[in-house]
């Protein structure tokens, strides 16, 4: 018996959507490093539609798993779907968390809301969270 | 696989599993029973007892079997306190980078009006006796110090504590979980009161360990029942593991110079290759430190990380972050040495034994700098700090 899932495990060891991208339409950044996870994403948008979604991040192999699948979940979306992405879909998608590490999923719902808020405000659209 | 985390566990001997097969295939019998099947067992455990005892310098009358480590830890403190409290002595001196076993042990006297002094380790994780000395007063009723921290492998000066102790006729114990059949004791000549065993950190089987205690020092019994341990600890002996116990700490002891000879090189190579990551730092002194003990913080690391990709290339290793243990704050003793949390979070524990090569040494090296390169490339904070958004902790 493993620690993580097999997709944790393959999410972790083969991140996808790894780097940043330059002149990202929003971007956010959640955690700290005292506590030990920090995540960063970066986002392209064009009209509405997440169109390429790049992340970095400091942290445990959950920190890390969620991220990358998080950036798979929101690929292509609509930005009103992306919004209400959930760290339970994304613990999911993972096929589940250990109890103590939901909170490194939690951050991936995080980021990508704090990276949409940033765009939100760059081009002063109202939105209400 | 490479295996290089004996502080948390080692593989059993040879002689040690022969030591508890035949046992169980022979001496099987209830060591209290009368005939003579049952008194076998009990040569057996006798035998045992002072194999153990000439090991560390003690009386086979002064050995006593219990589960492990933290039962050991457990009966000696509470025994101290209960020796303290009959005489209105209430003050209790340990260190904050005690095992959990002990400092848990503590924690609960607190609540019975001890006043527990934990004392300094400094950035080395060293205690100075003179420490001792000063914390010492009228009402104390025990100095309890590890004889090797568990995580960063430092040894403290048991014999110079030991004598402090004695001067002033304050108990002492020690939890030598670490120590023990890894560095030389001698009970007598190092004044010590109460020492702590566990067999499976010394290539012994789980779930047994020894409480040493000087004769004239009574110890309150945690585990009421039959008569076994001279009433001390009750249950039926678990024989065959005592004997694989025993055969284990023979051979340990027997072997030791000639495995910390090599210990030592093979360490010294590997804080030498990791020590040349940037922003690293050997956590506990370079050289008074236990053979096999190799504890690094790396800045910009999360220590689980780095854990399951040295995983993925066979090799095991421990850390003391946060996210390896379920709890949010990394280890205690990091904490207790100075570090920050930020720093912390970025541990490695490597703790070796003799079956490791010089090969795998090398390989050990350039795996942990590969995936420490890697991890800090991942990492938006390593980003920060090497564009000097954010500081450095280590230099
Ligand atoms: C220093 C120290 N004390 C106590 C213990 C507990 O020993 P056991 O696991 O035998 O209860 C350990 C083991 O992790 C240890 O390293
Ligand atoms: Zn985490």
């Amino acid at each position: 018996m493993a620690l993580y899932s097999e997709k944790v495990m393959d999410h972790f060891r083969n991140p996808r959507n790894v780097g940043s991208i330059e002149n990202a339409d929003g971007v956010g950044e959640v955690g700290n490093e005292k506590c030990g996870d920090i995540m960063r994403i970066y986002l392209k948008i064009d009209n509405d539609v997440v169109t390429d979604v790049k992340f970095e991040t400091f942290g445990c192999a959950s920190a890390i798993a969620s991220s990358s699948m998080a950036t798979e979940l929101i690929k292509g979306k609509n930005l009103s779907e992306v919004m209400h992405l959930t760290n339970k879909a994304v613990t999911e998608a993972l096929d589940g968390l250990p109890a103590h590490k939901l909170h490194c999923s939690v951050l991936a719902e995080e980021a990508i809301r704090a990276a949409i808020e940033d765009y939100f405000h760059k081009n002063q659209i109202e939105y209400i969270s | 696989m490479i295996y290089a985390d004996n502080a948390a566990t080692t593989k059993m001997c040879k002689v040690s599993i022969e030591a508890m097969t035949d046992c169980i295939e022979k001496f099987w019998g209830n060591p209290s029973s009368l005939y003579a099947f049952g008194q076998n067992a009990a040569e057996k455990l006798n035998q045992a007892r002072k194999t153990i005892a000439e090991c560390i310098g003690a009386d086979s009358a002064e050995i006593y079997f219990t589960s492990g480590g933290s039962e050991s830890d457990n009966q000696a403190i509470i025994s101290a306190a209960n020796i303290g409290a009959k005489k209105h002595k209430k003050h209790i001196i340990s260190s904050t980078f005690e095992h959990h076993a002990v400092l848990h042990a503590l924690k609960k006297l607190e609540k019975e009006n001890f006043e527990i002094e934990l004392l300094d380790v400094h950035e080395n994780g060293i205690i100075l006796p003179q420490q001792i000395s000063d914390a010492i007063r009228n009402d104390t009723c025990l100095v309890t110090v590890m004889f090797a921290n568990n995580e960063i492998g430092t040894i403290q000066p048991i014999t110079e504590i030991g004598r402090i102790c004695h001067d002033k006729k304050v108990i002492f114990h020690t939890d030598a979980v670490q120590a023990t059949g890894h560095l030389p004791i001698n009970v007598v000549e190092q004044n010590i009161d109460m020492l702590s065993m566990s067999a499976h950190k010394f290539n012994g089987p789980k779930g047994i360990g020894v409480l040493y205690v000087r004769r004239g020092v009574p110890l309150t019994t945690l585990i009421e029942g039959g008569a076994q341990e001279r009433g001390k600890r009750a249950g039926t002996e678990n024989v065959p593991a005592i004997m694989g116990m025993a055969a284990a700490l023979k051979e340990s002891c027997y072997n030791m110079a000639k495995s910390n000879k090599k210990l030592i090189e093979l360490r010294e190579k590997i804080i030498d290759g990791l020590s040349k990551i940037p922003y690293s730092v050997l956590n506990g002194d370079k050289k008074n430190r236990l053979p096999g003990n190799v504890n690094f913080c790396f800045e910009g690391i999360e220590g689980e990380s780095l854990l399951l990709l040295l995983d993925d290339r066979g090799i095991c290793a421990s850390s003391g972050s946060a996210c390896t243990s379920g709890s949010l704050d990394p280890s205690h003793v990091l904490l207790a040495i100075g570090r920050p949390h930020e720093v912390a979070h970025g541990s490695l524990r490597l703790s070796i034994d003799e079956n490791i090569s010089e090969a795998d040494v090398g390989y050990i090296v350039r795996s942990v700098t590969e995936i420490v390169d890697y991890l800090r490339n991942l990492s938006p904070l390593w980003k920060d700090k090497i564009t000097g958004k954010r500081k450095f902790f280590l230099i």
